[in-house]
């Protein structure tokens, strides 16, 4: 069912959204209304949120953007490694060694010394037998997804699943059928309606970026196995962070074994650029010759590949980080909730602290006067967000001191009162 | 169950989603006419699925715009 196109978005529409059809020549006439509506916000005087320069980045936590020192708050550099002198180091060697670039596919001239190295690393990482590097976390969902889930198949997903998920739905040709979101409930009458023999596949993610909640994936896992489905959790923002190793939420829960695909990605926690699957299916290898998106584009640069692996390396002993990175979520929760702003889970959950806004206006409003302020954070707004939402979404680093944190609170009561949100 | 008993149902099930209260007839659309967005599409979805025990899944949705269809659709999958 076609629902009315929702032109309102422009940051990371996730489910996707059908345009209006167009009634002149111009292909570009379906996007008017979007056009129209961007036009009307920066006639407020508003700053783009959308067009951001960072002109220097001084540490994973800050940067000078539009002249000003600022605090980044929503970049998902959750262990902050986008500046480990390892890590640059590993970079600066692989250049020097193996070149700027691959030119290639990783099945044909692409896979250099490093991609292997950084598959044996996320192997080691996550104690599971296969693994697989994508050029982008997009590209990890987009393949394993739309390959796996054939003609005939059932794909069971949350409703608020990245775009990424609903793009390798599309791609694919399963059927699709989505449930409300971490309803354990609506999740198996829709798996138990799936006629007898269809291969199943329920997509869940650890971690949702909107509002920074975690999936009870004991639960649903369980649920989903009863049903005879095969289970593909993607972890993006819980990895190096959450779970005793910082295998994800799989893992704290306990749950980590019978997950059959874990989709991650090198551009959260990581501190560099790429995407991966991880599973111990026996037939797992010969994903690499039939998927898609993995055969047909070029393979990660060496320099990236090569700061992933001693990244991921390092995040495998990083336990006073992730301790500090809880410390700092549980205060920065504790004290906005304190001050009479609203936030998109009761308790911390997760390294994202979504500020719920009452409308698209204010929180426009609120997240130029942060960034007035000194603080950057991500500004999300239908469709992306659950229920139309407009949310100013925080992404804490272990990087930030208790001194940043406490700054950051007093940036936002000064913004909050400024604009009337709190 | 026959179309028209099917019809009735869902008309009931859409009875809460027809916020402007518009005269439903098979030429009705979704988005057009009734204005569902795509949370009041996956709820009003869910309702249908629950009621009929059905799986409607987004490949056939995406072939649905007016009541009518929807109501031959839900008709052909219930049968065996």
């Amino acid at each position: 069912m076609k629902p009315k196109a929702m032109t309102e978005g422009i940051d990371e529409p996730d489910q996707p959204t059908p345009l209006p059809p167009n009634h002149c020549g111009d292909l570009f006439a379906k996007f008017d209304p979007l056009i129209e509506q961007r036009r009307a916000l920066l006639a407020t005087g508003v700053e783009d949120p959308f067009s951001l320069v960072m002109e220097r980045v001084l540490s994973p936590t800050q940067a000078i953007c539009n002249g000003r020192e600022t605090i980044l708050l929503g970049t998902y550099n959750y262990m902050g490694m986008t500046f480990d002198p390892d890590v640059i180091e590993a970079g600066k060697q692989a250049l020097d060694d193996f070149g700027s670039g691959t030119t290639g596919s990783r099945v044909l001239n692409g896979t250099y010394a490093g991609h292997r190295a950084v598959e044996e690393a996320l192997k080691e990482f996550y104690a599971m037998d296969h693994a697989m590097v994508f050029s982008t976390g997009y590209q990890a969902n987009l393949g394993i997804i739309s390959t796996i889930a054939g003609k005939g198949d059932y794909i069971v997903l949350d409703i608020d699943s990245h775009a990424s998920i609903w793009d390798g739905c599309k791609m694919g040709d399963a059927e699709v059928v989505p449930f409300k979101h971490n309803d354990i409930e609506a999740m198996s009458k829709r798996l138990g309606r799936i006629p007898a023999g269809a291969g199943k596949l329920v997509v869940l993610e650890g971690v949702y970026s909107m509002l920074g909640d975690i999936a009870p994936l004991k639960e649903m896992i369980a649920v989903a196995k009863g049903h005879g489905a095969m289970v593909l959790v993607d972890e993006a923002h819980s990895m190096g962070f959450i779970g005793p190793n910082g295998r994800g939420v799989a893992e704290d829960q306990g749950v980590l074994d019978d997950v059959d695909f874990v989709i991650g990605t090198f551009s959260k926690s990581v501190g560099t650029v790429g995407g991966f699957c991880v599973s111990n299916h026996p037939k797992f290898e010969i994903m690499r010759l039939v998927c898609r998106p993995y055969v047909f584009t070029a393979s990660l640069p060496p320099s990236v590949v090569a700061t992933a692996a001693v990244s991921i390396r390092k995040l495998m002993h990083a336990g006073d980080k992730r301790a500090h990175l809880w410390e700092n979520s549980r205060r920065l929760h504790g004290e906005l909730t304190r001050r009479g702003f609203r936030l998109g889970t009761s308790e911390p959950q997760s390294a994202i602290i979504a500020v719920i806004m009452p409308d698209l206006e204010r929180g426009a409003a609120m997240w130029e006067a942060l960034l007035r302020e000194g603080l950057y954070v991500n500004l999300a707004r239908p469709p992306a967000t659950p229920a139309n939402m407009t949310l100013l979404r925080c992404s804490l680093c272990a990087e930030h001191t208790a001194k940043q944190v406490k700054a950051i609170v007093g940036m936002f009561e000064r913004a909050g009162k400024a604009t009337g949100i709190i | 169950m026959d179309r028209a008993a099917t019809d009735e149902r869902i008309r009931t099930l859409l009875a809460p989603f027809n916020k402007k209260g518009i005269a439903v007839t098979d030429a009705t659309t979704f988005a057009g006419d009734l204005e569902f967005d795509s949370l009041t599409v996956m709820d009003f979805v869910a309702a249908i699925e629950d009621e009929f025990d059905i799986i409607i899944s987004m490949n056939q949705q995406a072939e649905i715009e007016s009541y009518g269809q929807l109501v031959d659709a839900v008709v052909k999958l219930q049968q065996p």
